[in-house]
């Protein structure tokens, strides 16, 4: 009986308000859209780092007019160098030219336009740790026969930079927007309370107890909550589908892959956190509302 | 069965108490009206038997229970030994007689098998078999205090307040309502009155306490109006 009447009082609030419910629920799942997305874009910013940070090179392009001594030496040193993992990769001018010649094969006026020795020759390292850059580019610069040294993890930082950015954007989209749907829940809380305020009063007058009072409210609010989460899950699969599947597949090989079990874990985090933050909110405007 | 111990209450903002070290003190089955002049401070009481207000100093013991010191989550158990009934009603317009009264049981978790059964015993009780079905604005102001006395003494409450439950009735029906409490009082029910309605009092020669300026001037067992 309790349980019948808590929810046709629900329904009926829902409805009665029913401008009011529709806009909770949409700023409610633009909400939890962008949150969703923000914490997707969180792990695979994630890893990405790991994956690429294991792969990231130092290149230690050397002079043309390095001598065959100042070579043997730089190798020696690189070979016995504890930071760095072995084996080091030597690439010659032809093989920095096959390597050109691969790279841009789509773009045949760029490899005419470039003279076949103006590649420098290189040697490619991996550090052990990514972070010890410094230490092993102060230990080289300057040697003889070394023109400069590039690391590939501050390119690969402007990337993470970028997508960083994306990220944080997308969460500040998802506080302004979660901000903007707790005030409806809020004010759609109050005015429910307010077209029932004669039942709230007689039910406090007849010793209600104040669970049975809030109930109703408290699950219109969290019905709504869920609601936006429903409609968050389902904005994210389509983002899965015809995005990230989509048109962002030519960036596969860049971007890794964002596996749907990914999308999948989503989906529950976004009901509990849809559910519990307006079901909190709603109880919290009551309190204020029917208190005593 | 009530108590009040030396009772202050001043409202927020207001320059003098509306009680001022008001002490009272009602036995089980009593039938006691308040009378004064408005804002005597007799509706404070009301407010504070229901803990509805806390006084400012003093002890507030109904039902052997001291009231000031009720934990909040308490309160609505406390309510359910009150039926208090009000000069506008407060019936809920969308409901029926009977739906008003069941409301009354089913939110305090009473199935409704339970208020099948004892609904239409209330209502026949304070004479309005015949019209559970009927919505408050299909009834007479007299008829719609009637399924308020019934919806306030369907849980069978130790103690029924009446705050000016007469005031907007005309004398005859006034005095069918009086009838209805006298019935009420009879089974054992504690009956807290008050009022203005210096008729009402005459008539009942019940006990009387006199409040003016938020003191007490008058407690006179089978007391007149003035």
């Amino acid at each position: 009986m309790r349980a019948k009447y808590i929810l046709s009082e629900v329904m009926v609030g829902l409805w009665r308000n029913v401008t009011m419910t529709v806009a909770m629920i949409i700023t409610m799942a633009v909400s939890l859209t962008m949150l969703g997305a923000s914490l997707i874009l969180y792990q695979q910013i994630d890893s990405m780092k790991t994956y690429y940070f294991d792969k990231v090179q130092v290149s230690i392009f050397l002079r043309d007019d390095i001598s065959q001594q100042q070579r043997n030496d730089l190798q020696s040193a690189l070979a016995a160098d504890p930071l760095i993992k072995q084996p080091v990769i030597h690439e010659t001018k032809a093989q920095a030219w096959t390597k050109f010649k691969q790279q841009f094969k789509d773009a045949p006026d760029l490899i005419s336009a470039t003279k076949q020795d103006a590649l420098p020759e290189s040697y490619r390292i991996q550090l052990k740790n990514p972070n010890q850059y410094a230490e092993v580019a102060s230990e080289y610069t300057g040697k003889a026969g070394i023109d400069e040294i590039v690391d590939q993890k501050t390119l690969l930082s402007k990337v993470f930079g970028v997508l960083g950015a994306a990220q944080n954007l997308a969460l500040v989209v998802a506080l302004v927007q979660g901000l903007a749907a707790l005030l409806l829940v809020g004010n759609t809380i109050q005015v429910a309370a307010y077209s029932r305020r004669r039942e709230v009063a007689v039910m406090k007058l007849v010793g209600a107890s104040n669970w049975f009072i809030q109930s109703p409210f408290v699950l219109e609010a969290m019905f709504a909550g869920i609601i936006g989460a429903i409609i968050a899950s389902g904005a994210m699969v389509a983002g899965k589908v015809f995005l990230i599947d989509g048109s962002l597949k030519s960036l596969a090989s860049l971007l890794t892959p964002a596996p749907w079990s990914r999308i999948y874990l989503m989906i529950p985090v976004l009901l509990v956190i849809g559910a519990i933050i307006s079901g909190v909110t709603g109880w919290v405007t009551l309190r204020f509302y029917i208190k005593k | 069965m009530i108590r009040l111990e030396h009772v202050t209450k001043t409202y927020p903002k207001a320059s003098r108490p509306s009680l001022d070290d008001v002490s009272v003190s009602i036995e089980k089955g009593d039938f006691v009206f308040f009378i004064g002049p408005s804002g005597s401070g007799k509706s404070t009481i009301i407010k504070l038997l229901l803990h509805e207000i806390q006084p400012n100093k003093g002890r507030v013991v109904v039902a052997d229970k001291d009231v000031t010191a009720l934990r909040s989550w308490k309160i609505s158990a406390f309510r359910r030994q009150i039926g208090c009934v009000f000069q506008d009603f407060r019936l809920l317009p969308n409901r029926t007689a009977y739906e008003n009264v069941a409301f009354a049981l089913e939110v305090i978790g009473k199935s409704q098998g339970v208020a099948r059964r004892v609904v239409p015993e209330v209502l026949e009780l304070v004479g309005l078999g015949g019209k559970e079905h009927r919505y408050p604005h299909e009834l007479s102001g007299g008829e719609q205090q009637r399924v308020a006395v019934a919806r306030a003494f369907v849980n069978r409450p130790l103690i029924l307040l009446a705050d000016e439950p007469t005031g907007n009735l005309d004398p005859d029906t006034s005095i069918e309502i009086m009838r209805l409490l006298d019935r009420i009082n009879r089974t054992g029910t504690t009956v807290v009155m008050v009022t203005h309605d210096s008729n009402i009092v005459n008539q009942m020669r019940r006990r009387v306490v006199e409040i003016e300026s938020g003191k007490i001037v008058r407690d006179q067992p089978r007391g007149v109006y003035g």
